[in-house]
């Protein structure tokens, strides 16, 4: 079983603890995309190379998982980006690992 | 008024492609699209990134597979719209069509192949108060002409390539180029940010980071703008004649939301089991604008629904017109532009 649990509030502020496969080469951006948690074409819209924030999110409980550093596009997007805050990471550049088993995520508003 | 046969909608790869399948068919095509350039996706977001899914390209630049779509396609003589949207789609009593862009101008054609990606792109608008209202009053999301603001005071804000070029371009122009960014730290090319840093030991760009534009000032135009410091901590008001943000652009569908499509998760709902077309007989949308049970957005699935849709508009143009496939090998190519490209001929010669 490669299963993780990943809890994402979406954009109405509704609550989904869905099963994440850690064996798919997947990342959070497109296990927001592969549940339907957002609406097609509000996410994931460069395809996941950093360069346009539509899968930002807010890590809920960073001390409690380990997450990879952002990468230095990564960084720079989020200076760029609107709605951005201390927590506030890109979907597309954290892979789905049994590191961030339990990790909680809201959603950033669609721009 | 621009005759065309078929009108795209959109000159990213799929677009393009479309273009030579049509050609082949002796059709002609025109092609609209709000970007400068052709390539859509490819050449404005990652012209130099590699793609590696193209048949027979083990990898391929972005931008070069356009170069080369562009290549592919020249005897066939495609028409171009640029820097125009489209906006508005009439469908005459003939079943031909009128597409208007957002500038005006027109274009009759007798079907009409969506092209359009995952939209028109739109500039990113930063979260102000108030922002729409000074839009053409001092708020301008591109430098469409830089005499405008010749001898102005001007507000740059964005940390990319293009916030660096053009606050380096303007302050030649400009009578004081202010550049606002979030961080000390620019994305762009090497050459523009070492650039900026002279002109700003120069004077000649007024470089304020960490800094954030959070409110606009003036009457009935833009007059002073406030910066905010460490998130609001410490503000200060500049006088400006307009604010430029450049926060970079993202794909809105757009005005072709209004045209009557059926329209499903930001998709054009088309039929994938005969030939791409939309619920509006004679207007088709291919590649990753459409949707249908088993989509997947991929470059080479483009491809192949611009080759079926331009079957479907030939015999929708020819009713009842005999046709049968021809192999390029076989037949060659013949051009709009009168070229000829053909496999070379065996020679029959004797060997003594």
């Amino acid at each position: 079983m490669s299963d993780i649990k990943i809890t994402i509030i979406d954009r109405e502020g509704a609550e989904h603890t869905v099963d994440a496969p850690t064996d798919m080469n997947m990342n959070v951006m497109e296990l927001v995309r592969a549940y339907e948690l957002a609406e097609e074409g509000t996410i994931g819209i460069c395809g996941g190379m950093a360069m346009c924030a539509s899968c930002q999110c807010y890590v809920l409980n960073e001390d409690e998982v380990s997450l990879v550093e952002k990468n230095p596009d990564e960084e720079a997007m989020l200076w760029e980006a609107f709605n951005v805050k201390e927590n506030s990471r890109l979907g597309c550049q954290i892979p789905i690992t049994p590191e961030i088993e339990g990790l909680r995520i809201e959603l950033a508003p669609e721009v | 008024m621009i005759e065309t046969d078929i009108l795209i909608i959109g000159a990213g790869p799929t677009g393009l492609f479309a273009v030579f399948e049509a050609g082949l068919l002796k059709l002609r095509c025109h092609i609209i699209d709000g970007l400068p350039q052709p390539g859509g996706q490819l050449t404005e977001l990652y012209p130099k990134k590699p793609i590696f899914d193209i048949p027979g390209y083990p990898s391929v630049g972005a931008a070069e597979l356009i170069d080369n779509l562009m290549e592919q396609i020249k005897q066939f003589e495609p028409g171009f719209t640029l820097n125009e949207v489209a906006e508005n789609i009439e469908k005459l009593e003939d079943g031909t069509f009128i597409v208007t862009t957002n500038k005006g101008t027109q274009h009759h054609a007798k079907a009409v192949a969506i092209a359009g990606g995952l939209g028109s792109f739109e500039p990113r608008k930063p979260v102000i108060e108030g922002l729409n209202f000074y839009e053409d009053k001092g708020v301008e999301y591109f430098v469409k002409n830089p005499e405008q603001f010749r001898d102005k005071n001007i507000v740059i804000s964005g940390g990319g390539d293009s916030a660096l070029d053009w606050s380096i371009f303007l302050s030649d122009v400009a009578k004081s180029v202010t550049l606002v960014h979030r961080r000390n730290e620019f994305r762009g090319a090497l050459d523009s940010v070492e650039k900026v840093q002279e002109l700003k030991h120069q004077g000649k760009i007024n470089l304020i980071t960490p800094a954030e534009v959070t409110e606009i000032h003036g009457n009935e135009h833009v007059e002073a703008v406030t910066l905010s410091f460490d998130g609001g901590v410490s503000t200060q008001i500049i006088k400006t004649d307009y604010f430029i943000p450049l926060f970079g652009l993202t794909p809105k569908l757009g005005p072709i939301a209004n045209w009557g499509l059926e329209i499903e998760k930001n998709a054009i709902k088309v039929n994938n089991a005969l030939d791409y077309q939309t619920n509006i007989e004679g207007v088709y949308a291919i590649g990753d604008i459409n949707t249908y049970p088993g989509k997947l957005k991929l470059i080479l699935c483009g491809f192949h629904e611009a080759t079926l849709m331009c079957q479907s508009v030939y015999n929708r143009i020819n009713p009842g017109k005999k046709y049968v496939l021809k192999y390029t090998t076989v037949s060659g190519i013949d051009g709009f532009d009168g070229t000829r490209k053909e496999a070379e001929k065996a020679v029959v010669k004797a060997i003594d």
